[in-house]
């Protein structure tokens, strides 16, 4: 293993609270003996890893200011938790927990919340620990844990930013989220990451387990709106009980390198799972989502669907995933990924996969590549509307029926702003009915 | 207004325009009839520009203007407007972002600001009352899971909303009860003016008893074969379009 990572993780390991030191210890012992995936990895075929081969200074938390580094922070009317650089900042985070939900970070941890965090950390992600969440374990010296009392009922959203300010040399942060939904509990929680307006250098290994105890729903939302250099490795990992529901809705804008893995284990019967999510690279940006849904259990279900934009020579990898255990009949899992390319030098790399080992289920898949629909270009146009602009209208129409998916209504019309100027739309016409 | 002489245009790789000519004055209702498989429709796309209909020969002044030289929005920016009779379905582009961006790039043409959101809406609803069509829709995906008569009454609603000089009506009639027909005939009847022309392609004369045209063509092989007022619609009723086909053979 190159070292790149050698200054952030000894920074790491003497920050990290003494509870945390043999997880620190075994992800950095697997993570230093194991190889950099190459092309040659399957995991890693589409997606080089070249912005990696420089070397990423610990995260200090400098003198950002987010007004400075052009961050404006969306208050989605819930409590919310701003990181900066990894490191908490009190002075942008505000609101009051809900009742029934507790949040400890990492650093903060007293004797049974460590205890507590330490039965749980890991639980989703498993023993087969993935390269890059060994890293995660390696240098982790700060986290959020995010309890939610059985049979809680949180109306407002759980807010967690992570910004990726301003710091001169390439650096690197790591976070981890861990969530438990206790049984029968209810709430939405918002990741949302983004950076400061800049060309900073950053790499940032964000992980998050989510466990959702039986007959509870959690509405996950996983925003990455970092752009330019920043480069993002990231992972979610959901374990769902039984009659556990999970929603889970992503969006990736581009940037140099962002590739998210997402796993949904239905561990539970009855378990059912949604999982929605656009990406929007352009430029020479990366994106490359991996997805796997594990079906382990009897009478669970699952629908998943992906959209992409692709511009100007931009590249997207969506790799999807289905996996259906010897013994889980009348599993229902339905996948769709498609996607748009709106430059001949775009590119995206899409595969549907499925492992299907049980009887008496039903799953389907399918992935499409396209132009803008030439006939719908033209009855625009047929109304006096230019084709640079009907394209734009066409290309916004596409993820706005994925964005209708969000159930939280102050995101929803968030997603729909931050597209529409993305799209150099007026937001207050884009609303579309159901 | 509409000068159309000689055309010839061509859809995969068939000819299906022959040398067509028409005139269109300003103030005028034509009503152009024909079998089907005449040329009808194809004269509508040619003259809005649809990709795949190649024009091989003649020309087309409108106001002024070669309408072929120029793009499909320039078309319709001058004040040409075809109410198609298959209305295309554009899921998550909301019909009221559609319309408000149809209207904007016209003033804008105009040299004149966009229209502002308030006067937009309120303009949309109450052109929405005029055409029959719940104002719901308005925040429905452009024709999305509209019936057939919905779609054409968003069509009527455009028309209304745009005012453009020409308004061609393809087969608008074709599948509307005869309350919805009455609706189509209102729109068009309150919109005729002295600036304005409009030419209908149907099939059957009904459309023209609730809409009365000053000309009345018969298409048919591509030309236009006979011309002449509203008793030339009545007679196509009684006789059908055969006598015509076999007098021009």
């Amino acid at each position: 293993m190159p070292d790149f990572m050698r200054l952030a993780l000894d920074s790491a390991a003497t920050t990290a609270p003494p509870w945390l030191q043999d997880y620190l210890r075994a992800g950095r012992q697997r993570w230093e003996g194991s190889a950099l995936p190459t092309r040659k990895t399957e995991q890693w075929k589409y997606t080089g890893l070249q912005a990696l081969q420089q070397s990423y200074l610990p995260a200090d938390m400098g003198a950002t200011v987010l007004a400075d580094a052009g961050v404006d922070l969306a208050d989605f009317g819930g409590f919310r938790l701003v990181f900066v650089n990894g490191h908490y900042a009190p002075e942008y985070s505000d609101g009051t927990l809900p009742a029934g939900v507790s949040l400890v970070r990492f650093a903060n941890a007293d004797h049974d919340q460590a205890a507590r965090i330490r039965r749980h950390l890991g639980e989703a992600v498993g023993r087969e620990q993935p390269l890059f969440t060994a890293l995660n374990d390696a240098a982790l010296a700060e986290g959020v844990f995010l309890d939610i009392g059985a049979s809680a009922r949180v109306e407002q959203p759980l807010h967690l930013v992570w910004v990726s300010g301003n710091q001169g040399e390439a650096f690197s942060v790591n976070q981890r989220l861990l969530v438990l939904c206790g049984e029968a509990s209810t709430a939405s929680v918002i990741e949302q990451y983004v950076g400061a307006r800049s060309e900073q250098q950053s790499f940032t290994n964000g992980v998050t387990e989510l466990l959702v105890e039986a007959g509870a729903t959690l509405n996950h939302y996983r925003l990455h709106q970092e752009e330019a250099a920043a480069v993002h490795i990231g992972r979610v990992h959901a374990r769902l009980g039984p009659q556990a529901t999970l929603n889970s809705f992503h969006l990736a804008l581009g940037s140099l390198l962002k590739r998210v893995d997402l796993v949904v284990d239905h561990c539970g019967p009855g378990a059912h799972s949604e999982v929605n999510g656009v990406y929007l690279p352009r430029g020479n940006d990366h994106v490359d989502y991996h997805t796997c849904i594990e079906h382990r259990v009897p009478h669970c279900t699952s629908t998943e669907t992906f959209r992409g934009i692709i511009g100007d020579e931009a590249t997207a990898v969506f790799n999807g995933r289905i996996h259906i255990h010897r013994g889980a009949r009348k599993t229902n899992a339905q996948l769709t990924n498609r996607n748009l390319l709106t430059s001949t030098r775009a590119e995206i790399n899409t595969k549907p996969e499925l492992e299907i080992y049980a009887d008496d289920v039903q799953c389907s898949h399918g992935a499409t590549v396209a132009q803008l629909d030439e006939m719908s270009l033209h009855y625009l146009r047929s109304r006096g509307v230019s084709r640079a602009r009907a394209q734009v209208m066409l290309s916004f129409g596409f993820i706005n029926e994925v964005i209708d998916t969000v159930r939280c209504d102050a995101l929803r019309d968030y997603l729909r702003v931050l597209l529409s100027h993305r799209f150099a739309r007026d937001p207050a016409f884009a609303q579309v009915a159901p | 207004m509409l000068e159309i002489e000689n055309l010839h245009a061509r859809v995969d790789g068939t000819d299906i325009l022959r040398g067509l000519s028409l005139s269109v004055k300003a103030g005028e209702v034509h009503a152009i009839m024909g079998p089907n498989g005449s040329g009808k429709s194809t004269l509508g796309h040619v003259l809005a520009g649809r990709p795949g209909y190649t024009v091989t020969a003649g020309s087309v002044r409108f106001l002024g203007q070669d309408l072929l030289a120029l793009e499909t929005e320039e078309r319709a920016r001058l004040g040409l407007f075809l109410a198609f009779q298959y209305p295309v379905e554009i899921p998550g582009v909301s019909n009221m972002e559609f319309l408000k961006a149809a209207v904007d790039a016209q003033r804008d043409y105009r040299g004149e600001k966009p229209i502002d959101a308030v006067t937009f809406m309120k303009n949309a609803r109450e052109t929405c009352k005029a055409v029959d069509l719940d104002p719901a829709f308005l925040k429905r995906g452009v024709n999305e899971g509209f019936s057939g008569g919905e779609k054409k009454r968003n069509e009527l609603l455009q028309l209304m909303l745009l005012q453009p000089r020409l308004g061609i009506l393809d087969e608008t009639d074709s599948g509307l009860d005869i309350d919805a027909l009455q609706v189509v005939a209102r729109g068009v009847n309150s919109m005729r003016s002295p600036e304005r022309a409009f030419v209908m392609v149907t099939h059957y004369q009904r459309l023209l008893d609730f809409i009365e045209p000053d000309r009345v063509h018969v298409l048919a092989g591509g030309r236009i074969v006979r011309s002449g007022d509203k008793s030339l619609a009545l007679e196509l009723e009684a006789r059908g379009y055969a006598w015509l086909e076999d007098e021009v053979a």
